[in-house]
């Protein structure tokens, strides 16, 4: 919508890229941003705007504002994963995706906040402190809420973003950008996408270049992307995905961008319903969305069938080990020598390297990296190592019998429950949270497969819940096309946020609505 | 079951990170706990699997130089340089003994 706005000069790419700036001021309490990149955005908004005029927009992404996640490399600005490691850090360049959206005219509003180096399910354990979750202050979610006054309310009922692209998840909740970018290795995209009610894309490992996103897991990394709706999704999927040679390991195969169909048919399609999703800890509210959604597809014509994945509770024991002992490897480039933080020990490399450590990594980190290197030992590596990497194969095995039984799609809940308040979720540790929150997230990683989080309904406590559509590889057609029909068919109410409307102005009013395509 | 001491020290050597305190240690105790549930898993015949692209013959550049001569945008991000060199201190020297670093690990 918001791209027809600009193509027909109801709004000019240079206020759009002002309100959504000025909206980050205003929401500045959601912390979702580290890095707001003001000056360069306005001059690319500048330079949309003289394409526009000559009536030559790069295409539908031209103009459109933008954000992304600070651990993908952005050139000259400061890229730090929210750790004191890179604080000060400026990228030397783009990353693909990021050069790839700036190519098509996107303005880069800034970079979202984190877990610390993508470590987490709640962007709680950055250095620059927790996301909070824009349905924190929501009037859906107010109405619902016990308070005995309006300050104490906000101040110690906020809920979490999930993560841990929770930041770019608020971005788009809040309206500050049409679009972000996120990292999904466990679920990171979709969990704070269903947490904060927006369109979560995790696309199938090999389809999208990781060059210049820094690494936590090389064979489960992808960028994800989120949106508020399908029909966005798809677009920026299709400017993203596509062989890069610079990451030698997305596929070679020619990607075709594609367009959903504007009322897609999902008659003829068989969907799964993995009966071990349905997790223990899996709230009532959701099991019976669960339920609804799969009587919803039924009568549409599609077939629906329970099948099973047997080795899903070990896809989070399997994940614990194959991850950290990436990370340990992932994060031996961080000595202090060429960039980042470094200590001001200066006895032996060894020595400076440690210390350079030690200030530099969160207990997160270093508690990953500790366990990763267990793992690794000699006497460790057989039994650990090797064998997490089997039990991967079966994993994956399980998902491609299903597949191969004929089911085309995947329909599964997203998370165990609703965002829950920020004071509830530092109870437990990082480990801890995030195994109990990537349960249903994780085996989509562990096996490549793209998976989409859609926003499906309001919670009794007025906060957003997803289901999640798992599909074959590289099918990403064909689970958008779904994706999009269940998201017409439930249609997700809209945050009704304070602060909007204290900005309210007619256009803002009409763009604010959804989508920019 | 609590992780020996020694095991501890060496892992301190070889990621070049701290435990930093009892919570540290303790965290990988659980993480080593969470991990032994993967022996209840039968795995006899499984390959082990490195990557989901592994039908895939997996694309590599030619060797030849496309892009490059950025060293002093390189260097930028260094703190401590001499002309386009890093510098780093003296090497060969191992990690002091656990009894002569500042570490946790000293009291266990």
């Amino acid at each position: 919508q918001v791209s027809a706005a600009l193509k027909e000069g109801h709004v000019t790419p240079t206020k759009l890229c002002q309100r959504c700036l000025a909206l980050i001021k205003s929401t500045k309490f959601l912390n979702a941003y580290i890095t707001v990149a003001e000056e360069t955005a306005l001059k690319q908004a500048e330079e949309s705007e003289k394409r526009y005029k000559r009536g030559q927009p790069l295409g539908v992404l031209d103009g459109i504002p933008i954000a992304v996640k600070d651990n993908f490399n952005t050139a000259g600005i400061e890229t730090t994963c929210a750790s004191n490691m890179l604080k000060g850090y400026i990228s030397p360049y783009n990353a693909t995706v990021v050069q790839k959206l700036l190519d098509q005219g996107a303005v880069l509003l800034g970079k979202t906040n984190l877990d610390e180096f993508a470590m987490g399910s709640g962007s709680t354990d950055g250095v620059f402190g927790p996301v909070r979750n824009p349905w924190s202050y929501s009037r859906q979610y107010k109405e619902k809420s016990i308070s005995k006054s309006h300050s104490e309310d906000e101040e110690s009922n906020w809920v979490i973003t999930g993560g841990s692209s929770g930041g770019s998840a608020a971005a788009v909740s809040s309206f500050t950008c049409f679009a972000a970018l996120g990292s999904d290795t466990g679920g990171s995209t979709r969990n704070p996408a269903a947490h904060c009610g927006v369109v979560g894309l995790k696309p199938t490992y090999g389809l999208i270049s990781r060059h210049g996103l820094i690494p936590l897991v090389n064979s489960m990394d992808v960028p994800g992307i989120l949106t508020r709706c399908v029909d966005d999704a798809a677009v920026v999927l299709g400017s993203l995905a596509g062989h890069d040679p610079k990451d030698s390991t997305t596929i070679q195969d020619n990607f075709k961008p594609f367009e959903l169909p504007s009322l897609p048919d999902v008659s003829k399609l068989s969907i799964g319903i993995p009966k071990e999703y349905h997790a223990p800890g899996l709230s009532s509210e959701i099991l019976a969305l669960w339920s609804k959604a799969a009587d919803l597809f039924k009568n549409a014509g599609a077939k629906v069938i329970e099948v099973s994945l047997p080795h899903t509770r070990y896809s989070i024991v399997c994940y614990h080990v194959l991850c950290t002992a990436e990370v340990a490897s992932n994060m031996a480039r961080f000595d202090g020598l060429e960039y980042g933080h470094r200590s001001d020990m200066n006895k032996s490399t060894e020595s400076m390297y440690a210390a350079t450590r030690r200030e530099g990594f969160n207990d997160v980190v270093r508690g990953r990296i500790l366990s990763g290197n267990y793992f690794l030992l000699k006497q460790n590596y057989e039994n650990y190592f090797i064998k997490a990497q089997k039990v991967r194969r079966l994993i994956a095995n399980d998902f491609l019998k299903v597949f191969g039984s004929g089911v085309d799609i995947l329909l599964t809940p997203t998370t165990l429950s609703d965002a829950v308040p920020y004071r509830e979720f530092i109870k437990e540790d990082n480990r801890t949270r995030s195994a109990q929150d990537d349960i249903l997230t994780q085996a989509a990683n562990m096996a490549g497969l793209p998976a989409i989080n859609v926003p499906t309904a309001l919670s009794e406590r007025g906060l957003p819940v997803g289901l999640q559509f798992i599909g074959r590889s590289f099918q990403e057609k064909q689970l958008l096309t779904a994706a999009k029909w269940f998201e017409k068919q439930v249609k997700f109410p809209m945050i009704q946020l304070e602060e909007v409307k204290r900005h309210s102005h007619d256009i803002f009013q009409h763009q604010k609505s959804a989508s920019f395509s | 079951q609590p992780v020996a001491g020694e095991v501890l020290d060496h892992l301190e050597q070889l990621a070049l990170v701290d435990f930093r305190d009892a919570e540290g240690v303790e965290r990988l105790r659980r993480a080593i706990q969470f991990a032994d549930q993967l022996h209840e898993v039968n795995t006899d015949g499984v390959e082990p699997m490195d990557s989901v692209l592994e039908d895939r013959c997996l694309y590599l550049r030619e060797d030849d130089v496309t892009e490059g001569n950025c060293a002093k945008e390189l260097l930028k991000n260094a703190r401590e340089k001499v002309e386009e060199y890093f510098v780093a201190p003296p090497g060969n020297i191992p990690l002091p003994k656990l009894e002569e670093r500042e570490t946790f690990l000293q009291g266990s």
